[in-house]
């Protein structure tokens, strides 16, 4: 099979695209970067060399000595930029708080999000960090590569901003971190043109959505976890790049329950792969894993010894329905009982795998603490089919967001609006029927709303009705 | 086709919508995955993790594909993501990936050359010692910390993320080439309780915090919509206020206020930060799968800890005392959190030898459901304190 872009894509070439020459790229030796002085002492920082763990500090370093030595007209920002981020890093360690400026409103013509503008509140001491913007560019669905992309990329930001990256954000965007202002259009236009490439959402809009790396590499994947998360980030591309919604609102798409990006606790739409059908079950393997042929959980806990696998105690026993049995050297699941949680599978991969027939959960509402409190996402759509072009999909999440940007306060995320009206009214908005899926257990107080309708002779009542019965 | 050079390259700021490309949203997957995740894609019928950090997927074709995971820093430079393209192009024909925790995983077809390229990646170290590309973070051990800007970018923090993470991680280096722990353990961290990433659902979670409130800015009326201030308070303790010289501004209640922050990020003449008062709070027994039991929100078990830039050793400590008793205690599959649960809290504290505070008592809205309604509990050290302070023991 083959999934395939909505538009012709540019193959990239780096040999095409490149800025640095390989003599500029090649530009320092090991001496010189044991023997480099930096613009400011950073003794701390220093200490942050030492240790297995990769070292920032040492790789800012050889970001600082590469543009050092690059000609004057081979960097469109100050040559001293990485110095200066790491003198005010140092400072910031020196006072115990933090040296960057409140907020920052920058961005590029079009657009209403995707650059996070940042000033620095001791311009004086480290000029070249002054203006200091982040831009966020929306990663490809799992986070695949080609190097020539990754190439051009790093030249493109070498010359125009820090050269400093995160790979990445923790929405799942790569993080151009630190430009001026002045060069915002120029790496737009050239991210746009030359590398095909858009920028990601920030402010009150969609963000850029994220996945796990589904049937790319994993046998537990429910669905095509990528090609739903490019589909519905193309799809809605206006409401990603032009704020309209009264907070933000992310969406992610794990394809099992496993949760590897975390949808659960990290998106106001979590759609999260699962299956209807029954457990595959592969009598043979289950007794290799028996027989101590197969280890368990693909040799997760191979440091320690465990002792020999024990199909009783590490897989029925902890299975959380207790769904499960040995019946005549045969593993036995009552799939009707089971809830999917992954244990079994992920214990004993080679011999149990997730039933064929496949959709999604769908839970809304997760979201950090900010205002009410954390929320993970609450199931609300216990299963739908998930097959292109998506159109159920679409139309759930519309009829959401029609409601949210209408009902919805200002900074209010969904999570908190369906607190806040109920999530019975939630259901009446999606069109769905309650069902005991949707909670942990019912309600404990009785204080129950009911509609006037739904009561015989409504609410209208008149006192001396009431009187006639009942003498004051 | 080429990147544009000079000051503003092929832009036109004279004709800004002229050209302009936009709405084209992420480059396509599918170019980017090597040939045999191509082919296989769909097709995998089981892994297996050979050692730490090293995973094999096997297809039904019979196909195979060998991950070896490294660790990575994040915050990276251009010349690491060279030397990133540097080994995907001499061992993985030009392709790499990067996981949801930020590490770097270069896949090929055979297992001499996972062999090669182990010995290659092992041999990279930066000039003054650490490992540029560890290789790890699979299996039951700790792998890499999801983290936050800190005080690289961001104007709300309370303490750093890239140092903390560095600092926790070199300490962790066993557990991340291990696979030693009773399940994995995820260690998350944010600078402040925006709680960018995963702080609120990790086994183990660190996170900066204030305990000082605000101050008031005098010329708030003209940079601040006062009201938005004032709703951005989860505890009401902002309220409108006028200047001596009758200009609008807020009064804080100071004994409501409980440092969270939110205000300042509404309004740049609230600010908070401090020196003595910020610091980290963590937080264990999150968890994100549905694996066995329900995904759970991290709980706070250490109130403060100060920021001792750059090497936080009061943090690593506690995160260490954490891992080493849960590590010795707790049975195969269980994460922190069922651990946890499974012994009681009150055990959780006794076992990891961490102090128990009033500031660790829920008192935020829904608090009572946190609060312990039965007489099942286990006596601890702490709970002959009790008695002997409400007169129920005289020893």
């Amino acid at each position: 099979m083959e999934f395939k872009p909505k538009r012709p894509q540019k193959d990239l070439k780096y040999d095409e695209l490149r800025i640095y020459s390989d003599a500029e790229l090649h530009n320092y030796t090991d001496e010189e970067l044991k023997n480099l002085k930096l613009k400011h002492d950073i003794p701390k920082l220093d200490e942050l060399e030492k240790g297995p763990w990769p070292s920032f500090v040492a790789d800012a370093k050889q970001e600082a000595l590469h543009r050092k030595k690059l000609p004057d007209d081979r960097v469109m920002i100050p040559k001293d930029v990485v110095d200066d981020m790491l003198g005010q890093l140092e400072l910031s360690f020196d006072d115990g708080e933090t040296h960057w400026k409140h907020g920052g409103i920058v961005g590029v013509f079009g657009y209403g999000g995707g650059v996070i503008g940042r000033y620095s509140d001791v311009p004086e001491k480290f000029p070249s960090v002054a203006q200091f913007h982040t831009l966020r560019v929306n990663q490809p669905a799992s986070k695949f590569y080609k190097t020539d992309f990754l190439r051009a990329l790093a030249d493109l930001w070498e010359y125009r901003g820090s050269g400093m990256f995160n790979m990445h954000g923790s929405t799942g965007d790569i993080i151009l971190l630190g430009t001026s202002t002045e060069q915002l259009e120029p790496i737009f236009y050239d991210l746009t043109h030359e590398l095909d490439q858009d920028l990601g959402g920030s402010g009150s809009n969609l963000r850029t959505p994220s996945c796990c790396i589904g049937k790319a590499r994993c046998e537990f994947a429910c669905i095509d976890t990528q090609d739903l998360c490019y589909e519905m980030t193309t799809h809605y591309q206006d409401e990603l790049h032009r704020p309209a919604f009264p907070y933000k609102f992310k969406i992610k798409i794990d394809g099992c329950p496993n949760g590897c990006v975390a949808s659960i606790a990290r998106s106001d739409m979590s759609l999260i792969g699962t299956w209807r059908d029954d457990i595959r079950i592969d009598q043979e393997a289950v007794r290799a894993y028996m027989a101590g042929d197969i280890q368990p959980n693909a040799g997760a806990h191979s440091g320690r010894e465990w002792g020999k696998f024990d199909i009783q105690k590490e897989v029925i026993d902890l299975c959380p329905t207790g769904c499960m049995a040995m019946e005549d050297g045969r593993l036995k699941i009552n799939n009707s009982e089971c809830n999917r949680c992954m244990h079994c599978i992920n214990v004993m991969p080679r011999a149990l795998r997730p039933g064929v027939d496949t959709g999604v959960s769908v839970l809304f509402g997760a979201k950090a603490p900010i205002l009410e409190g954390a929320q993970m996402a609450v199931l609300t759509v216990p299963f739908m089919k998930v097959e292109p072009p998506y159109d159920n999909l679409k139309e759930l999440i519309e009829k959401i967001w029609d409601w949210w940007m209408e009902e919805g306060k200002n900074r209010e995320r969904l999570g908190e609006l369906i607190q806040r009206k109920g999530l019975p009214k939630f259901l009446e908005v999606i069109g769905v029927p309650a069902a005991p899926q949707m909670v942990r257990h019912p309600r404990t107080n009785p204080y129950i709303f009911w509609k006037e309708e739904d009561v015989p002779g409504g609410w209208k009542r008149d006192i001396k009705d009431y009187r006639q019965r009942h003498k004051r | 086709m080429a990147l544009s050079q000079g000051r503003l390259g092929k832009y036109n700021p004279e004709k800004p919508t002229e050209n302009r490309i936009t709405d084209i949203g992420p480059r396509h997957f599918w170019s980017n995955f090597p040939p045999v995740i191509q082919q296989n894609y769909g097709k995998w019928a089981y892994h297996d993790i050979l050692e730490p950090g090293i995973l094999v997927h096997v297809s039904e074709t019979g196909d195979k594909v060998f991950t070896v995971r490294c660790g990575g820093s994040r915050l990276m430079s251009a010349e690491n993501i060279r030397e990133i393209c540097d080994i995907a192009d001499k061992y993985c024909d030009g392709y790499v990936r990067f996981t949801t925790r930020n590490n770097i995983e270069f896949m090929v077809t055979s297992y001499e050359k996972v062999q090669e390229l182990k010995k290659d990646l092992l041999s990279r170290k930066y000039i003054s010692g650490s490992y540029k590309f560890p290789i790890g973070g699979t299996g039951a051990g700790v792998t890499n910390i999801v983290h936050t800007q800190g005080y690289i970018h961001c104007h709300t923090p309370a303490t750093d993320a890239s140092s903390m993470v560095k600092a926790v991680m070199d300490e962790l280096m066993d557990y991340f080439t291990g696979m030693t722990l009773p399940a994995h353990v995820r260690i998350s961290m944010a600078c402040c309780l925006n709680m960018c990433g995963a702080v609120h659902c990790s086994d183990i979670a660190l996170l900066g915090i204030h305990r000082k409130p605000p101050i008031v800015d005098d010329n708030i009326d003209s940079i601040c919509e006062i009201p938005l201030a004032i709703a951005a308070c989860p505890v009401g303790a902002i309220s409108p206020a006028k200047t001596e010289d009758g200009r609008k501004s807020v009064k804080i209640k100071e004994e409501r206020c409980m440092f969270c922050g939110n205000c300042y990020t509404m309004c740049p003449a609230l600010p908070l930060a401090d020196k003595e008062g910020d610091g980290v709070t963590i937080l264990a027994g999150g968890k994100i799968s549905n694996r066995i039991s329900e995904p759970k929100f991290s709980k706070v078990v250490v109130p403060w800890l100060p920021n001792n830039f750059p090497r936080f050793p009061e943090v690593v400590d506690a995160v260490k005392k954490i891992i080493e008793a849960y590590a010795s205690d707790a049975r195969k599959y269980e994460r922190i959190g069922d651990w946890a649960e499974r012994i009681g809290w009150e055990k959780f504290f006794e076992k990891c030898d961490l102090p128990f505070t009033e500031h660790l008592i829920d008192d935020y809205r829904l608090a009572y459901d946190t609060y312990r309604t039965s007489t099942q509990f286990k006596f601890t050290g702490k709970a002959w304190e009790v008695s002997r302070a409400a007169g129920g023991i005289d020893d």
